[in-house]
């Protein structure tokens, strides 16, 4: 099983998320992330979407996408090729013993401390995911208080491009 | 001039060349029904006794004329009532608009009384769905309803509408025309060269083909192709009617409850040919148990049905008609004189097995009834004529029909293949019959119509000709006979021990009827009923024990075959 991200355009009107995300529900394929957001053109809206299957399964979801009415374009994005990101915000116990250690692990993944009070640290990543996971792992023997992870965003590097209008 | 959302809405369905509307009023839709009584003169309204059954009858409409079914109801219960008859429709590509009110839009969201989220519920069963909040999007959404309905691979689309956006004012110009579909899909040269070159080289082919020859109108192109290419060719349930049943290559419906030489011919075949149909599991059976020794070419209309079900060698999106006039040109003319004597033989082993099981059905006929199924459908199809169209409910009467009844036309057979729709026939039969003024026959079991009758009311009061033929085993037979072989004879709620008496039904609604046990009263009423213009039941009495056959086991293949009971 092979992790594939892709690129939909669908138009930015009410429920167009339900139907993306409920195909795949009722088709009983599964997603790893999703994200959704604006684009260059108001009338638009990007969905990103990572989920794990073999070349049936794409072949089938990408089907399926472009059979809804709202979807303007479906790809699947060049592994090799794109920029993925995605954000984490990550809220730590702010203890004496290990502040030096937490601080030395954000400088190394350069990551930013975004809050600080006398009991918590707060850092901000941005990285490709198992970046991300690394830093977790790495944050957890400190007492992870509290996290959140944006999902993956991608874009194809050089002159491809998602129209969002054809 | 500005005009209100109820009277655009109803200007839009006549631009879209809307005739007949069925449906059901209610709180939220009175508006729209004030303009449409206003208009009565220029759309009949057909109303129903339940939602449902005016769901099933604008599909039926659509069935019968290829037009797009429209049906109304009002919100929350309205509404939701609606939702067998859209799933129905869904599940075998029928055009249909449904419109349903809804609470006006400052309600919407407080559990206001008769709310609920239509288009959430139907988002799985809709081509596509709207909600219409601003009274200037209404008349294009409803006509792009009717362009979503009728494209490409159709299906039923639903738009919500507040009362608030019925009752405001809007300026409106209503269209010259309908709205066009989508240009379709067209196979390149390449993939028919590539298809063309599959089926020169092929030495046993078998087309199979499915509604989509129906809807894509290419009934003629696929008998032209057979005979060019001398290759059998069988159906889904929902091709059935697009072929005529005497036609020399063609075997009958194929699959759980096939032709036994039309599944056998398909499983036997080096290639497969698959045109306009979607493999679906009562039709195949279960593909990994038998090793596959025929390749398959597969083209739909619908790109997400290729590689769905089964993986095919050559896949070919494309307007079914268009693709096979082309191909027509591409392919060789053949004669498989070896392969057409392995199926005559395969049809005398039918013919022979189908004879002796009829023999031996006659033989052991209980002291309740002598008539079999398929005398009773062979009673009715001798009345009948080409263009009668043949409704079904769901269960082993549907399955005698589409076995037995010799279809001639096109969009005469009008049944739920895809949902399998227990309560779809009456309401359908009345869509169809009046779509078409034609008569009627709907095939029902005694299960089926208890979940519909409610829609004699409407027959009587449309004078709709329609013959009901309940085939009445008093019990649930389809399920009884899957518990019969392979559940030990646990008969689990499948035997009715009710006092139901569908001739006083029929009475009692206003319709005629009368009761047969024996073929010559079968015959006495089924002449009464061709003759008769308002709705008849013949009310059949078949033995509970009767089974419909051959059988592949859901989950089986053609190798677990049952094609007699000893």
């Amino acid at each position: 099983m092979d992790q594939y991200v892709i690129g939909v355009i669908v138009a930015n009107v009410s429920g167009v998320l339900s139907r993306v995300s409920g195909m795949f529900t009722r088709r009983g394929f599964n997603i790893d992330s999703l994200t959704v957001g604006e684009t260059e053109s108001s009338g638009f809206s990007r969905i990103t979407i990572a989920f794990h299957g073999d070349e049936d399964i794409k072949e089938r979801i990408l089907q399926q996408l472009q059979k809804l009415h709202d979807v303007r374009e479906v790809e699947v994005l060049d592994n090799k090729d794109t920029v993925i990101r995605e954000l984490l915000l990550i809220k730590v116990r702010n203890k004496a013993d290990v502040r030096q250690d937490i601080m030395t692990a954000v400088e190394i993944f350069r990551s930013k401390i975004v809050d600080y009070s006398p009991t918590s640290l707060t850092c901000e990543l941005t990285g490709e995911t198992s970046k991300i996971d690394a830093f977790i792992e790495l944050l957890k023997p400190f007492g992870i208080m509290e996290m959140c992870r944006t999902g993956i965003v991608a874009i194809e590097r050089g002159e491809n491009c998602l129209k969002t209008v054809k | 001039m500005k005009i209100s959302g109820a009277k655009i809405v109803v200007e839009t369905l006549i631009e879209q060349g809307c005739d007949t509307i069925f449906g059901y009023p209610g709180g939220q839709v009175i508006d729209l029904f004030d303009e449409l009584y206003t208009a009565r003169d220029r759309i009949k309204q057909i109303l129903t006794a339940h939602e449902q059954g005016a769901a099933h009858a604008a599909d039926g409409y659509a069935r019968a004329t290829g037009k797009v079914g429209v049906v109304i109801a009002t919100s929350g219960p309205g509404a939701t009532n609606l939702v067998t008859g859209i799933a129905t429709a869904f599940l075998d590509s029928i055009p249909m608009v449904a419109i349903t009110g809804n609470v006006s839009c400052d309600q919407i969201g407080r559990d206001s009384f008769q709310e609920v989220d239509i288009v959430g519920i139907t988002m799985p069963i809709t081509k596509h769905n709207f909600i219409v909040k601003d009274i200037n999007e209404l008349a294009d959404t409803l006509r792009t309803a009717f362009k979503i309905a009728k494209s490409g691979r159709p299906g039923p689309v639903l738009v919500d509408i507040p009362k608030d956006v019925q009752t405001a004012l809007c300026e409106f110009e209503a269209n010259t025309q309908p709205v066009i579909p989508y240009p379709l899909t067209l196979a390149s040269e390449k993939q028919l060269q590539m298809a063309a070159d599959m089926i020169n080289s092929c030495e046993k082919p078998y087309i199979y083909f499915g509604g989509g020859v129906i809807t894509g109108k290419a009934s003629e192109q696929v008998k032209a192709l057979a005979e060019k290419i001398d290759a059998p060719m069988g159906c889904s349930l929902m091709g059935l009617s697009a072929i005529p049943h005497n036609e020399p290559h063609f075997l009958g419906m194929q699959g759980m409850h096939g032709h036994f030489a039309s599944s056998m011919a398909k499983n036997e075949a080096d290639l497969i040919i698959a045109l306009g149909v979607r493999f679906s599991e009562r039709a195949t059976g279960n593909t990994e148990h038998i090793k596959r020794t025929h390749s398959i070419i597969h083209i739909d209309i619908d790109g997400a049905e290729l590689n769905k079900n089964i993986s095919a060698d050559l896949t070919i999106r494309s307007d079914i008609k268009d693709s096979l006039e082309r191909l027509l040109f591409m392919v060789e003319e053949k004669k498989h004189p070896q392969w057409l004597e392995c199926i005559a033989q395969l049809k005398d082993e039918e013919l022979k097995r189908t004879d002796s099981a009829l023999k031996l059905a006659r033989k052991k006929r209980s002291s309740r009834t002598e008539l079999s199924p398929y005398d009773i459908v062979d009673t009715v199809s001798a009345r009948a004529d080409e263009n009668t169209l043949i409704a079904t409910d769901v269960g082993q009467h549907q399955m005698w029909t589409a076995q037995r009844y010799p279809f001639k036309k096109p969009r005469t057979f009008i049944t739920s293949g895809g949902l399998g729709t227990m309560g779809y026939g009456l309401g359908a039969a009345i869509g169809a019959s009046i779509a078409t003024g034609r008569k009627t026959v709907l095939f029902t079991g005694d299960g089926s119509f208890g979940m519909d009758l409610n829609e004699l009311a409407t027959a009587v009061t449309q004078k709709i000709p329609v013959v009901i033929v309940v085939m009445n085993n008093n019990v649930l037979g389809m399920v009884r006979q899957w518990q019969t072989l392979f559940y030990d004879k646990r008969y689990s709620s499948t035997t009715f021990d009710r006092m139901t008496d569908f001739v006083k039904v029929a009475e009692a609604f206003g319709a005629k009827g009368g009761r047969a046990s024996t073929l010559s009263e079968l015959e006495k009423l089924a002449d009464e009923a061709f003759s008769c213009d308002t709705p008849f039941i013949i009310d059949c009495m078949v033995d509970s024990d009767e089974m419909v056959l051959p059988m592949m086991p859901q989950g089986g293949s053609i190798n677990d075959m049952i094609t007699e009971i000893k």
